[in-house]
C-alpha cells in the first residue's frame, strides 16, 4: 500500500515523526476501521466534526473510571487530580495557540458559545445605539446571529464585507466599511463553506489602525493551521474541541487579558464568584469569572489530549500533507463533467464544496453514503454564502489528516455513479 | 445498491428530470410556499379550487430528486379530487414513506405514488418526500406563512 507518493516528507517544522505516514495515522482512529453499507468508511465530513484518536477516547475513559470528581471544590485526592488535569489542559491550549497567559484561556461549550459570550459580555457593555459591527459574507451562522441579536437589542448596525466569485474577501471593501462608529470586527479564519483562508493578519492590522478590536472564529482553522494569537494580535479567538479531534461539548475562548478583565460575567453561578452574600457578590478572577457552574471536565481533558496528539504528529506536517491532498482532490474533481467547485480561493484549506448540474447535493449525498462515503450536503450553516453563489445547497467534502488519495478516488467514483443515475 | 434503486425508481428519476405541472398557475386561487431548511429545498404550490374540488394544481421551486418528483407526482394525482380525498391520500402517503403502512392495501390506494415506498429506508429523506404535501395542505388551508419541515 505504501508508495512513495503517499508518504510525504516534510521540512516545515521538525516534529517527533518527521515523515508523515497517513496509514500509520489512520491506525490511531478506531472509528475508521468500520464499514458502512458493506464499504470501508470514507469519512470526508471533517468540517462538521472530526474523528477522535484512541488517545483521546482513552483519556475520557480514564477520567471517568479513575478520577472523576468536581474541580476547584474538594480537598480530597480525586478532586485534586481532576483539578490538576483540567488546569493542565488549559495550559496545553495556551501553548497550542501561543497565548501569553494561561488565564486568557476560557473553557466554554463551543465556538458558538465563545462568540455569544463576547457578544453578550463585551458587546452589551461597549456597543451602543448607532454603533457598527463588521463581519464577512462567508461567516457561519454562529458568527452572524449573535451579532444580529446584539444589534437588535442595542440599535446597532451589522456591516458585511463582500466576497468575490472565488470566495475571497474584498479587502478594499472592508477598508471602506470602517467609520468612527465601528466597535468590533468578527470574522472567520477559515470559511467552513468554501475553505477560504482569510487574510486575518491584514484584517486585524487594518482594524487596529482604527483602534477596533477583532474576534477571529477559528473553528475551521485550528485543525489545519498553526495559530499564534500573539502574532496575530487579535483580541479574541474562538474554536471548538470537536473539530480538533477532541470531544464535543468543549470549546475555547481566548481573550486578551486586559479586555477580559473589564468584561462583565456572561453567566452567573458557582465557580465564577469569590464571595457571595445577598448584599454583594464579588466575581472570581480570570478565567473563572467566565466559567460558571461545573464545566465539561472530561471534555477539557480530552481536548488537552487531542492537542498532545497533534503535537506528536506535528501540525506543520499535517498542513503540508493536507495541502497536497486538497490539490489532488481539486484536480480529480475538476475533471468531472457537470461538476463545479464552489470556493476557489488561492489560499484554501481542507474544504471542497461543489455542485453538480442536474444532481441535487442531497441526492448526491445519499448515493455517496451507500458507497460508505460521508460528506455534508446542505447550506452548511452559511446561507448567505449559498445566496452569494446562487445555489440552494452544496455538497462538501472536507479532509483531515487521516484522509488518503485512495479515498479521494473513491469519492470521484461515487460522484460519477451519482451523475450516471441522475443526469 | 438495492436500497438505492428502491429509492430512486425510474419513475422518480423521470419526474425529477422532467417535472410535470412545473409552472405558475395563472388562475390559482390558493398558493403556499414550503421550505426544508435542512437541504434548502423550496417549493411553491398553486391550486385552482372550486367547490371543494381541485380543478388544477401546479408547482415551482428547486429541490432534490425526491422532493421534485414527489411534487410532480402529487400534482398529477390531485386533479379532480376533493379536500377530504386529498387528506386521506396524504395520510396514506405519509404512512407509506415513514414505513408505517401495512403495505399492499395502502399501496393500491396510492396508485402511482406507491413508487415512494423506498423512502422509508431513508428516514432523513422523509421530509423531502412530504414537503410538497405539507405545502399543499397549507395552500388548501390558505395559510400565508411559509411552511417549514422543521
Ligand atoms: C467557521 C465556523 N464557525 C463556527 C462554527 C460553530 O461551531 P460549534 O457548532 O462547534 O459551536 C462552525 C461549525 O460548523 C464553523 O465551521
Amino acid at each position: 500500500m505504501k508508495t512513495s507518493r503517499d508518504v510525504v516528507s516534510v521540512d516545515a517544522r521538525p516534529a517527533a515523526r518527521s515523515v508523515f505516514n497517513v496509514y500509520k495515522i489512520r491506525e490511531d482512529f478506531p472509528i475508521l476501521r468500520q464499514k458502512i453499507h458493506g464499504k470501508p468508511l470514507v469519512y470526508l465530513d471533517n468540517a462538521a466534526t472530526t474523528q477522535k484518536p484512541e488517545k483521546v477516547i482513552e483519556a475520557l475513559h480514564r477520567f471517568y473510571s479513575q478520577y472523576n470528581s468536581n474541580v476547584h471544590r474538594g480537598v480530597h485526592s480525586l478532586s485534586e487530580q481532576a483539578t490538576e488535569a483540567y488546569e493542565d489542559a488549559r495550559s496545553k491550549v495556551q501553548r497550542f495557540i501561543h497565548a501569553c497567559h494561561v488565564h486568557e484561556i476560557v473553557f466554554v461549550r463551543s465556538t458558538t458559545e465563545a462568540i455569544n459570550l463576547v457578544a453578550q459580555s463585551y458587546g452589551r457593555k461597549y456597543v451602543k445605539s448607532g454603533d457598527e459591527i463588521i463581519i464577512s459574507a462567508m461567516e457561519h451562522h454562529s458568527n452572524i446571529v449573535p451579532w444580529q441579536m446584539l444589534c437588535e437589542e442595542k440599535g446597532a448596525v451589522l456591516r458585511v464585507v463582500p466576497i468575490n466569485d472565488q470566495g475571497e474577501l474584498l479587502l478594499e471593501e472592508y477598508e471602506k466599511l470602517f467609520n468612527p462608529r465601528t466597535r468590533l470586527v468578527s470574522v472567520a479564519h477559515v470559511s467552513n463553506a468554501l475553505g477560504t483562508v482569510l487574510p486575518v493578519r491584514t484584517i486585524i492590522d487594518m482594524a487596529h489602525r482604527r483602534n477596533v478590536p477583532v474576534l477571529i472564529d477559528g473553528a475551521q482553522s485550528v485543525p489545519h493551521l498553526k495559530v499564534d494569537v500573539q502574532q496575530l494580535d487579535c483580541e479574541f479567538y474562538a474554536f471548538s474541541g470537536h473539530k480538533l479531534f477532541g470531544p464535543t461539548g468543549v470549546g475555547i475562548l481566548y481573550g486578551k487579558s486586559a479586555l477580559l478583565e473589564n468584561m462583565p460575567p456572561y453567566q452567573g453561578g458557582g465557580d465564577m464568584i469569590s464571595s457571595v452574600t445577598f448584599e454583594k457578590t464579588i466575581y472570581n478572577v480570570l478565567p473563572f469569572k467566565f466559567e460558571a457552574g461545573t464545566p465539561n471536565i472530561a471534555g477539557a481533558i480530552g481536548l488537552g489530549m487531542a492537542i498532545d496528539y497533534l503535537d506528536e504528529v506535528g501540525l506543520g506536517n499535517v498542513a503540508v500533507y493536507e495541502q497536497e491532498l486538497l490539490c489532488y482532490a481539486t484536480e480529480v474533481l475538476s475533471t468531472i463533467p457537470r461538476l463545479r467547485i464552489i470556493g476557489t480561493a488561492r489560499e484554501k484549506v481542507g474544504v471542497l464544496s461543489f455542485v453538480i448540474e442536474g444532481a441535487h447535493p442531497h441526492d448526491v449525498g445519499t448515493v455517496l453514503d451507500q458507497e460508505g462515503i460521508a460528506i455534508r450536503t446542505g447550506h452548511h450553516c452559511a446561507q448567505p454564502v449559498m445566496d452569494r453563489f446562487a445555489v440552494p445547497a452544496t455538497a462538501r467534502a472536507s479532509v483531515a489528516l487521516y484522509n488518503t488519495r485512495e479515498e479521494v478516488d473513491a469519492l470521484a467514483r461515487a460522484i460519477h455513479k451519482a451523475i450516471e443515475l441522475f443526469c | 445498491m438495492s436500497y438505492l434503486n428502491d429509492l430512486y425508481q425510474e419513475v422518480i428519476l423521470d419526474h425529477n428530470r422532467k417535472p410535470r405541472n412545473f409552472r405558475e398557475l395563472e388562475d390559482a386561487n390558493r398558493k403556499a410556499d414550503g421550505y426544508n431548511p435542512l437541504c434548502g429545498d423550496k417549493v411553491t404550490v398553486y391550486i385552482r379550487l372550486e367547490d371543494d374540488v381541485v380543478k388544477d394544481v401546479s408547482f415551482k421551486g428547486s429541490g432534490c430528486a425526491i422532493s421534485t418528483a414527489s411534487a410532480s407526482l402529487m400534482t398529477e394525482t390531485l386533479k379532480g379530487k376533493t379536500r377530504s380525498e386529498i387528506a386521506a391520500l396524504f395520510k396514506a402517503f405519509r404512512s407509506l414513506v415513514t414505513g408505517k403502512s401495512d403495505a399492499t392495501v395502502k399501496q393500491a390506494e396510492l396508485g402511482k405514488l406507491a413508487v415512494f415506498h423506498g423512502v422509508s429506508e431513508f428516514p432523513v429523506r422523509v421530509k423531502c418526500a412530504t414537503l410538497a404535501w405539507h405545502t399543499l395542505q397549507a395552500a388548501l388551508e390558505n395559510q400565508q406563512e411559509t411552511v417549514s419541515t422543521e
